[in-house]
């Protein structure tokens, strides 16, 4: 950017009647979007949450006390079956649910980002065969592979599963980014960067990628949310790591301890509950950040 | 002497209407245009105008043919040498807003230059370049720096992207419909800016629909119809004495204001063959490019070969198709 | 039959606050008179042509009336004008080239239309639209395609025949021509013609910024600009005898064919039309015009200088006075 030539003319005022400029719209908005200050605050909280949380936490996941003891004051949500103290679990859990989440969206947007691109620009026979690629990964059930996958390691960590997630979810974030990459790479704009001798990989990044910036956004919120879930129903199937706990594995033990029929309530709600909230939050920003970014759908 | 010559290119693309099928976009053009000439190329839609004008720009491949620029075919360069190319080449186009990337501010496509051409300039150089470029479009630098597009009208935003073009070497310039998208007034001040630049030496393919517009400010006409050259020849000649059926129709439909249509009341109005027609050629690949056989469509009212209509020269200067 | 705008004036909302799009507009149409309104891109002519019609949501009629047929027009209670769309005023829309539902045949859009407007006997209207459709020198097979098959000039014949079938006293035509080419403009140009001859529409209103094909199909223009009215007369008049400054520029813009650049040096219009969320104060053309005097700052009121003949300008009247 012509930084000295900018700051020359920036006292020239803006021509009147125009919308202010972009980056202060959209933070304009945003503040004043129910929905996006509900979702993005209980999602602050509940991260902030699972970082302070295992600190708050008077106990650890380890410690042993009184089995199936409903909340006391000694332990806030009661313990289980194993007489592991609930609340220390959920603080661990949240963590661990959130870090696979990240994994998982990462490694599902960087794979599905370079593949959409790449297809939507280059077309032709290029396209063709990614988006072979992308049907044909999509026809294989993510759940089967793990199984099989699975059964060949010895042991499974976060990595893995955070990165198996990834790579079975890029499909649907490439063919979105291909979409888009297409229907921008015939605009005038695009043209005149060609004029300018720049190169495809300067404006895909420069000038493509910008204008689907709060679409690539929305698209990387949604896959953090569908991340969790996924990674929290292979933990309940007992298909997650092997050695850790995440509020999935945790309502895995409870649904194996049958802790429902024995009314141990605090063991079954607050995983599924806060699984929930998390994802929820996350959905619904989602909805409300949208509406910042679409004027169209903004009520006045 | 030729800055670019233009010999018989030919644009095929694969149909997209129902049923498949190919179009033929352009036909064996050929022309030459000359340092500081204009000429307007003159087309409805569908004539392939701005297919041309893309060839031309190497935004888009020629089925077959070739472009050439100083002595050598464009499809031969490398990257580089395509850097080089625009160095002297140019486009402006018609929507002059979705020439800008709305996100960033109108004067990024200067820097969009800079970074490749000039990017071992000092900044005050290149803010008294950019201060030049201004000046001979006629904008006020205050005026239009640091803004958005949007706060900018079409016809700022024209005259900054041929600004643009001039901060490089340019020799060509391809002019594609930059006066349909702006208001009466502003178009006067682009037009009249154009004539000035062509007497400084600058080569313009003028491409419109406007048949006022190019005999305003062109030395030669190439009227263009279902991708091939109907006529071509001096201004004054194709406008004053135009010899081609279309030609003369196209003349006679241009509204004027002193001069009133001829109204025939009651009945049919009389549709010349061209309008809506698509030319739309099916299946035979092979023959097409073999060039003799004629393959016609359901669909169009033309049958078209790849070959165009012969040309003759009815006067000097002055070439004439047959009628197809 | 005929149209009466009375002190018109449209506003709509901007986050920069109210913004007066038309301002104090009156005129009359005469019953059987293809007026013309021209301007530039931002001088209101749309958003005056859509409020005869339709009012968009996010405008208001801040004040004065319009009456058809000595009837007045409920233009700004939507629901009032339901009964009265497309069979008393009509409307061609600007980009009406894609106005038309691409997933259902023309035929189907037909029927659509005249079953949401109640009408009974589909088929004779049918019939009278396979006639038209002939007048226009198209083929019955045009009912049976898709808009998307048919080429831009025709789809934008189609959907003026779509909006005159029911024969409305009022069509309003906004930007018809101007995505056209040449022949297809004409084509159109005549059709608005034939039609208004044959009594198909009472009285038409044609928005454009082209004032050559005013000339050809208008019997009288009205030149707007910065949300007012600067001139209205015949379109001889205009075209010959234009009084007011912009009108005069308008036309000085204009290429001819066969004028070139070696011969006549064209003049544009320097500088912008004022901002209309806080206009100037009197004449809005006053930062532009090269007669411009200490009293423009005064409004200069849209008065008649000769039978038929009116115009907003403090030099014109003054002048007519004398």
């Amino acid at each position: 950017m012509s930084q000295t030539v900018l700051k020359e003319h920036a006292s020239s005022p803006a021509a009147p009647d125009t919308p202010p400029a972009h980056g202060s719209e959209f933070l304009y908005y945003g503040l004043r979007n129910k929905k996006l200050v509900f979702g993005l605050g209980l999602e602050l909280l509940l991260i902030l949450f699972a970082v302070i949380g295992p600190i708050i936490s008077p106990h650890n996941t380890t410690d042993f006390f009184k089995l199936g003891a409903p909340p006391s004051a000694q332990n806030w949500l009661g313990t289980d079956s194993l007489g592991h103290d609930v609340f220390a679990q959920l603080a661990d859990g949240i963590r661990e649910s959130y870090l696979v989440g990240a994994l998982g969206a990462i490694s599902a947007a960087v794979v599905g980002m370079v593949l959409g691109f790449t297809a939507g620009w280059r077309g032709g026979i290029i396209d063709e065969v990614v988006q072979l690629f992308t049907n044909i990964l999509v026809m294989i059930p993510a759940l089967v592979l793990l199984v099989v996958i699975g059964s060949y390691l010895n042991t499974r960590g976060i990595l893995f599963e955070g990165v198996f997630i990834g790579l079975t979810t890029w499909p649907w974030v490439a063919r979105a980014v291909r979409a888009q990459t297409f229907s921008l790479r015939s605009r005038e704009f695009v043209d005149l960067a060609k004029l300018s001798g720049k190169r495809a990989t300067s404006i895909i990044v420069r000038d493509i990628a910008p204008n689907m910036a709060s679409y690539l956004f929305l698209v990387i919120i949604l896959l953090f949310g569908s991340s969790m879930l996924l990674a929290a129903s292979y933990d309940f199937l007992g298909l997650g790591p092997t050695s850790m706990a995440s509020l999935g594995v945790m309502m895995q033990n409870a649904n194996l301890n049958s802790a429902l029929f024995y009314h141990m309530w605090w063991w079954v709600v607050p995983p599924g509950l806060v699984l929930t909230a998390m994802v929820a939050a996350l959905l619904v920003a989602n909805v409300g950040l949208d509406e910042v970014f679409n004027p169209k759908l903004r009520e006045q | 002497m030729s800055e670019l010559s233009v010999h018989e290119v030919s644009k095929l693309y694969r149909g997209t209407a129902r049923g498949g099928g190919f179009t033929l976009a352009l036909r064996k053009v050929s022309f030459e245009l000359k340092q500081g000439e204009v000429i307007s190329l003159i087309g409805e839609s569908g004539s392939g105008k701005t297919t041309l004008g893309k060839v031309i720009l190497r935004l888009e491949r020629p089925t077959s043919g070739a472009v050439t620029f100083g002595g050598k075919d464009i499809a031969t360069y490398s990257q580089r040498g395509l850097r080089e190319y625009y160095r002297f080449v140019q486009g402006v186009f018609q929507d002059p807003f979705s020439s800008y990337n709305p996100i960033y501010r109108a004067d990024r496509v200067f820097d969009l230059v800079r970074d490749v051409y000039f990017a071992h300039v000092s900044g005050k150089d290149w803010n008294d370049k950019i201060d030049a470029a201004l000046h001979a479009v006629a904008l006020n630098p205050g005026d239009v720096l640091g803004k958005y597009p949007h706060q900018l009208s079409g016809g700022q935003q024209q005259r900054l992207l041929i600004a643009r073009a001039l901060l490089l070497d340019v020799r060509v310039l391809v002019a594609d419909e930059i006066i349909s998208m702006l208001d009466a007034s502003t178009r006067v001040d682009v037009l009249n800016l154009l004539v000035s630049l062509k007497r400084a030496g600058l080569a313009i393919l003028f491409i419109t629909h406007d048949l006022s517009l190019g005999n305003y400010v062109s030395d030669r006409t190439i009227i263009l119809r279902h991708g091939a050259i109907v006529e071509m020849g001096a201004t004054p000649e194709v406008f004053g004495n135009p010899q081609h059926d279309y030609t003369k129709m196209l003349l006679s439909a241009v509204p004027e204001l002193q001069k009133k249509w001829h109204h025939t009341a009651l009945g049919p109005v009389a549709m010349p063959v061209s309008p809506g027609a698509e030319p739309v050629v099916r299946r035979d690949l092979r023959a097409l490019l073999g060039g003799t056989r004629a393959v016609s469509s359901g669909k169009s009212a033309v049958a078209l070969t790849l070959e165009p209509p012969v040309l003759h020269e009815f006067e000097p200067g002055h070439l004439v198709a047959d009628a197809e | 039959m005929s149209v009466t705008v009375a002190n018109l004036s449209v506003a709509y909302r901007s986050h920069r606050g109210d913004v007066t799009a038309v301002d104090g507009v009156s005129l009359t149409i005469a019953d059987g008179e293809i007026m013309g309104l021209a301007g530039e891109s931002g001088c209101g002519k749309s958003t005056l042509g859509n409020a005869l019609i339709y009012l968009d949501p996010r405008m208001k009629v801040t004040e004065g009336k319009v009456a058809l047929d000595g009837r007045d027009l409920p233009i700004a209670d939507s629901k009032a004008m339901r009964p009265l769309r497309m069979t008393e005023v009509s409307l061609v829309p600007q980009y009406a080239l894609n106005a038309l539902t691409p997933t259902r045949k023309i035929r189907r859009l037909v029927t659509d239309l005249l079953k949401s407007h109640g009408v009974q006997d589909r088929d004779e209207v049918l019939t009278e639209m396979k006639r038209r459709i002939a007048l226009i020198g198209l083929t019955d097979d045009v009912l049976g395609k898709y808009s998307f098959e048919l080429s831009g000039g025709m789809r934008q014949r189609v959907t003026i025949l779509m909006s005159t079938l029911l024969n409305p006293s009022l069509l309003i035509a906004d930007e018809v021509t101007s995505a056209l080419d040449v022949s297809t403009q004409r084509a159109v140009g005549e059709m608005l013609l034939e039609f208004r001859d044959r009594g198909y529409v009472k009285s038409v209103i044609a928005i454009t910024h082209d004032l050559s094909i005013l000339a050809q199909i208008a019997d009288s223009i009205a030149i707007m600009y910065a949300g007012r009215l600067a001139e209205k007369a015949s379109t001889e008049t205009i075209v010959n005898k234009a009084l007011h400054p912009y009108t005069q520029a308008l036309i000085a813009s204009l290429p001819e064919v066969g004028v070139r650049h070696d011969q006549t040096t064209l003049t544009g219009i320097p500088g912008r039309p004022p901002s209309l969320v806080n206009p100037p104060a009197g004449c809005r053309f006053r930062d532009r015009c090269p007669f411009a005097v200490a009293k423009c700052a005064e409004t200069p009121p849209f008065e008649e200088i000769s039978p038929g003949h009116q115009v907003a300008c403090w030099k014109v009247t003054k002048e007519a006075s004398k």
